[in-house]
């Protein structure tokens, strides 16, 4: 037994300490702190006799053997370690803002001196660099003066992970903004939300017409995308933590191979079964289809890895009540997974939205609204922006930004929903969600004691597995 | 580990009695340990199971039919489908020596442009950004990674296009001595030269698929380097690293898997990106090694391009195109996201 406790820590400390790091997969530098413990956690659930849930399936076996730690030790460092949030060490001086500021102003005025006066230089993309270059030479000379070599190249790096994280930032930014500036002229127009292109041709001005239906088509794609996507998605996630074996890790496996699939290759496979070769014409039925197509895995994936992260203390503590595993899954590990579920599908809906490729393949194109998805051509969002920029036309094009900016907007509803809903670590509770359920609990204890003594033993109730956190 | 479970399940069985389950004969087999709590949890396993049997047949049928109908005009090409430039399968002189350049080319631009940048941004998130804001950052890189390929494209097509001819013009001037960025046709002695020669190139489609995918790459890189541990962070400076010495030394390090890893995830992303390539390119079948030059091709952009008008046979060559891309992308992502679990982070790659 000796033998056993040097070699398995885990055990020997609570099994279940689920978010802190603790101290034995800190010594093994494994990151995953709740990785680790839900580890050890199901190492014993495996004694226990309780069928064994996901041991092969993780892709970080621990070793037990590598550390040896004796358990007081170990104890005193999860102590240590609960402190650690990581420090703010840096700190900033005065001389440091004055290098920044002299640096800027020489860098600049000896750019403008060089392109005004000195040479021929001209454009602005050259000034910018021209006068970045010179900008980190007067930094580092600033900076030389009162520091040693180590510190300059700090300096220096330092600027240039600014410059890098400024750059992708303000570039990205700068695409949607675009979008949204462009759009400015098409947007205002209310009938451009309640018409749609069936009187408005090319040369139409843009109080004619509108993408009515390019909304609606878009709202009745995703959503039967969505309809196929969700429950598949969500079952096959749970499959996959909750039966493990080798044929689960045979459809892991699959699933990671088609996340690599190409959407547009996923378009392609739908235009020759179902149009070709079925004979449904392209309609919104067929682009839902490949719209799922490319959404199964990475639904299936993000679900994946919200499930993964559900403490097994919980999931064994139902078990200990002795609910079955359908009981366990149902009242325990979906409620304690629902907001990382919840994200994990708006987010799966954000990407479903925005793809072109495979619905250029499979929707077709039409002007008017069409609101039956088993017959005729369907448009949506992304399908009309690719259609109005394609077009010479100005105010085409101009609708094409219009479409994109709502388009835009769309995704950036879903992404902040998703924040609002997740967000949250698994099994976090809000502060309502924890006042509702003392309430819930005190309900509970009162009913229990109010019930006649010999009650009916061994069927966990509903309740029982209910209030666990 | 099985030695070590055997003996930790002999250790917890005789725990509880105090010695009395010491049972362990000779030719004791290991039980199955396995809990059976009636029908409806056997109903509830056999659910599951053929939910992911629904999920492996589709993907096993896009997979297989993608194959099955590719086969029809692998077999008439065979081994000239990977040499042959043209694409004109009705007449059996089809191949995608060009399309597949192109579509690795426009992928190395993008991710040459991304990967600095990527992780420039990771690295200011994790180690240089104020506190408060590290969230904000996060949930915005996050936010780029959703943006659909439509909108980067009406980017690319509208406002970049124009923007980047100055900077062509000058690479291909003063670097056109190295063959990828010589432009054939362009005098850059002539002031009305037209500036044609440099638009609709896989340069511009580099760097807008390089917007779309360094977010990814951020997202997945700063997961790793923010899982460096604290203890190792705190040892660098306490040995008087700089912050710069730290990152070099352990935070480099430490997220080297993350860094390959992401790279490739992104590249896998660049190669099969159709709708920002195909709005800003000209497409043309021929092998074009030149970047800054008009005029390239990608297989996206080639089924996007043909598929409407395409025979029974032309839809098989299209479906083994598509196959080529298929079997690339997922070559890389695999060597991704096993580079990236055996690091020692092992951080997950869920983009």
């Amino acid at each position: 037994m000796n033998g056993d406790t040097g070699r398995m820590p885990h055990l020997t400390k609570d099994a279940g300490a689920t978010p802190g790091p603790d101290a034995a997969s800190h010594l093994e530098a494994s990151a995953h702190p709740q990785r680790a413990s839900r580890l050890g956690a199901v190492t014993a659930n495996e004694s226990a006799t309780v069928p064994v849930t996901r041991a092969g399936a993780d892709p970080q076996p621990m070793r037990p053997t590598t550390t040896v730690v004796v358990p007081r030790i170990a104890q005193a460092q999860a102590h240590a370690q609960s402190a650690t949030a990581r420090r703010a060490t840096s700190t900033v001086r005065a001389t440091d803002a004055y290098a920044v500021v002299g640096a800027g102003v020489a860098s600049l005025s000896t750019t403008a001196l060089l392109f005004t006066q000195l040479t021929g230089f001209s454009g602005g993309l050259g000034f910018v660099v021209v006068g970045y270059v010179l900008f980190l030479a007067f930094y580092a000379l600033l900076v030389s003066f009162d520091e040693d070599g180590p510190a300059v190249r700090d300096r220096i790096v330092s600027v240039g992970v600014h410059s890098m994280a400024a750059l992708m930032l303000t570039a990205l930014v700068f695409v949607v903004v675009y979008t949204l500036w462009e759009g400015r002229t098409a947007l205002p127009h209310l009938n451009f939300f309640t018409q749609d292109m069936a009187k408005a041709g090319p040369l139409d001005p843009l109080t004619v017409g509108g993408i009515r239906h390019a909304v609606l088509g878009t709202l009745v794609q995703i959503g039967l995308a969505l309809l196929i996507t969700v429950p598949t998605g969500l079952v096959c996630a749970v499959f996959l933590n909750e039966v493990p074996g080798r044929y689960g890790r045979f459809v892991r496996t699959i699933v990671e191979a088609m996340t690599a699939l190409p959407s547009i290759v996923a378009g392609l496979f739908v235009f020759a079964t179902v149009i070709l070769a079925i004979g449904v014409d392209k309609s919104g039925l067929a682009a839902s289809l490949a719209i799922s197509v490319m959404m199964l895995p990475i639904v299936i994936r993000a679900a994946d890895v919200v499930i993964r992260l559900v403490p097994g203390t919980l999931r064994e503590a139902s078990y200990a009540l002795g609910a079955p595993r359908w009981r366990a899954v149902w009242h325990v590990v979906l409620p304690t997974a629902r907001s990382g579920l919840t994200t994990a599908v708006i987010l799966g809906t954000a990407r479903g939205v925005g793809e072109t490729s495979p619905v250029l393949l499979t929707a077709g194109f039409t002007a008017v609204t069409n609101l039956d998805p088993g017959s005729g051509p369907m448009v949506s969002l992304p399908l009309a922006t690719f259609e109005f920029v394609k077009s010479p036309e100005h105010t085409m094009i101009v609708r094409g930004f219009g479409t994109a900016a709502t388009l835009m907007a769309l995704v950036l509803l879903l992404f902040i929903v998703a924040r609002v809903v997740g967000g949250r670590g698994p099994g976090h509770v809000t502060r309502r969600g924890r006042r509702r359920r003392a309430l819930a609990s005190a309900e509970d204890l009162r009913r229990i004691e109010s019930r006649p003594r010999p009650a009916a033993a061994g069927r966990p109730t509903e309740e029982s597995t209910r209030s666990t956190p | 580990m099985s030695s070590v479970r055997d003996r930790l399940r002999a250790t917890l069985s005789r725990a509880p009695g105090g010695g009395t389950a010491v049972a362990s004969g000779v030719g004791e087999v290991p039980r199955r340990l396995y809990a059976d709590s009636g029908p409806a949890d056997r109903l509830f396993r056999g659910g599951l199971r053929a939910g992911g049997a629904a999920v492996l047949a589709i993907m096993s049928l896009v997979g297989g039919f993608l194959l099955y109908r590719a086969w029809q005009a692998l077999r008439s090409a065979g081994a000239s489908f990977l040499t042959t430039a043209a694409w004109e399968p009705d007449t059996g002189n089809f191949g995608i020596a060009a399309v597949l350049t192109g579509t690795v080319l426009i992928a190395s631009v993008a991710v040459c442009i991304a990967v600095p940048l990527a992780i420039g941004t990771a690295l200011y998130i994790v180690e240089y950004a104020p506190p408060r804001i590290r969230r904000t950052l996060v949930s915005l890189v996050d936010l780029m990674a959703a943006v659909p390929s439509v909108v980067y494209g009406l980017w690319g097509l509208f406002f970049l296009q124009g923007k980047v001819i100055g900077l062509a013009r000058w690479l291909s001037t003063y670097f056109g001595w190295l063959p990828p960025f010589k432009v054939d046709g362009a005098d850059p002695r002539d002031p009305l030269a037209t500036e044609t020669v440099y638009t609709a190139s896989t340069f511009i489609a580099g760097i807008v698929v390089a917007m779309m995918v360094a977010p990814i790459i951020c997202s997945v890189v700063r997961e790793v380097f923010s899982q460096t541990p604290v203890g190792e962070r705190e040892g660098a400076y306490a040995l008087g690293a700089t912050r710069w010495g730290m990152v070099r030394s352990v935070v480099l390090p430490f997220g080297k898997g993350g860094m390959i890893g992401g790279t490739m995830l992104g590249l896998g992303r660049a190669l099969g990106e159709t709708i920002g390539v195909y709005l800003v390119i000209s497409p043309v079948f021929v092998i074009q090694p030149h970047i800054l030059q008009s005029g390239t091709s990608s297989v996206s952009s080639l089924i996007a391009l043909r598929y409407g008008e395409a025979s029974k046979f032309g839809m098989s060559a299209l479906m083994a195109a598509g196959l080529a891309l298929f079997l690339m992308t997922l070559v890389v992502n695999f060597v991704a996201s096993s580079i990236v679990a055996r690091s020692r982070s092992g951080a997950t790659s869920d983009s």
